[in-house]
């Protein structure tokens, strides 16, 4: 027998093994899911997280163009970690220069002017007060995309509120959309409170 | 021998998909747009932006400051005219900076009649919907939008 062919008919007697397994697989993942008493019944696997495209449910798996975009976990393999959104530590990743977005369009880019500024809000309730860090904002967004549109420039002159939060406005225009999700809560809400009242 | 990792993956993917639908539940990342204002009645696929993409090559200002994106899904009344004139996507997607608007696939690339929403945002998140406190007749219709 031709050599190639062998090699072929190996090559296709492993694949349909391979869809075995994969079948096998896929069916043990989908009984347990309908187990009622599973871990996280709400919630999103952790295997089926940073999905390809073809799979991830909003993409065409039928379009050939969708095979041909990148996978998120290829491009993320050498980012930095977090447990929420994309999974991926943005800031950190620029910090240690692990991606260098550029600054403006063309391939000279310029240095972004950063704010090395933190706001600190005093909030109701029992929650630890909130440090705005200028630094890690102006890092991605120049200060007309917040100000004065969605923050007046001006202390105590913004109301926020999680409820505005939660349906997109003030912080939640970006926070819960693309930055990290306000499922984060300490991410910001970062400082004790002063302890003024002896319990 | 890059024949049988392909031939792999390619069957790993059609039993993914055909087999069970198993993945039919979206699980697109966090921050990916999809754009529907024109595409079906056009009968295009919707365009499918993906956040995570872009920003490992550009910041944020540079579409959302320089080239004037709204921060809402939907809100920029982008359509092809605007792109080949250099606005919007065309800024970049001109065959130079990226791959030109005649890869038509690559960014119209959603599944038919999927509605313009930000994938995974908080009010599509919360397993009980979300109310306004303050105003009846907000919008919170991308709770529904993932059904």
């Amino acid at each position: 027998m031709n050599p190639i062919n062998t090699r072929g008919l190996t090559v296709l007697m492993f694949a349909c093994g391979a869809a075995v397994i994969a079948m096998l697989f896929l069916a043990s993942l989908a009984a347990a899911q309908s187990d009622p008493n599973r871990f996280n019944r709400l919630m999103k696997p952790a295997a089926e997280r940073n999905a390809p495209p073809p799979m991830d449910g909003i993409h065409d798996a039928e379009s050939e163009g969708t095979y041909l975009l990148q996978t998120p976990l290829e491009a993320f393999a050498t980012l930095p970690k977090s447990k929420s959104g994309n999974y991926v530590q943005w800031n950190e990743a620029i910090d240690a220069n692990a991606i260098v977005p550029r600054n403006n369009l063309g391939e000279q880019t310029m240095p972004p002017i950063v704010l090395d500024l933190n706001i600190v809000r005093e909030v109701k309730g029992s929650m630890p007060d909130v440090v705005y860090p200028h630094k890690q904002h102006t890092q991605w967004l120049d200060c007309a995309n917040c100000h004065p549109a969605i923050f007046i420039p001006q202390k105590g002159a913004n109301q926020i509120s999680m409820a505005s939060i939660l349906l997109g406005e003030k912080c939640g225009v970006c926070h819960g959309k693309v930055a990290f999700p306000v499922s984060e809560c300490r991410r910001c809400h970062s400082r004790p409170k002063q302890q003024t009242v002896e319990n | 021998m890059q024949c049988p990792s392909k031939l792999l993956i390619a069957v790993l993917m059609i039993t993914g998909i055909s087999a069970f639908g198993y993945y039919e539940a979206a699980n697109a990342e966090y921050g990916d747009v999809v754009m529907n204002e024109f595409s079906d009645d056009a009968g295009m696929r919707p365009v499918v932006f993906p956040h995570w993409f872009h920003r490992i090559r550009f910041r944020c200002k540079v579409c959302h400051g320089d080239l004037g994106f709204k921060f809402e899904a939907g809100g920029n009344g982008i359509n092809m005219l605007k792109i080949i004139d250099g606005e919007y996507c065309g800024a970049c997607h001109d065959g130079d900076v990226a791959w030109s608007i005649e890869n038509c696939d690559l960014c119209h690339s959603g599944i038919p009649s999927t509605p313009t929403h930000v994938h995974h945002s908080t009010v599509q998140k919360l397993v009980a919907p979300v109310r306004s406190t303050t105003d009846d007749s907000a919008e919170v219709g991308d709770a529904e939008a993932e059904e």
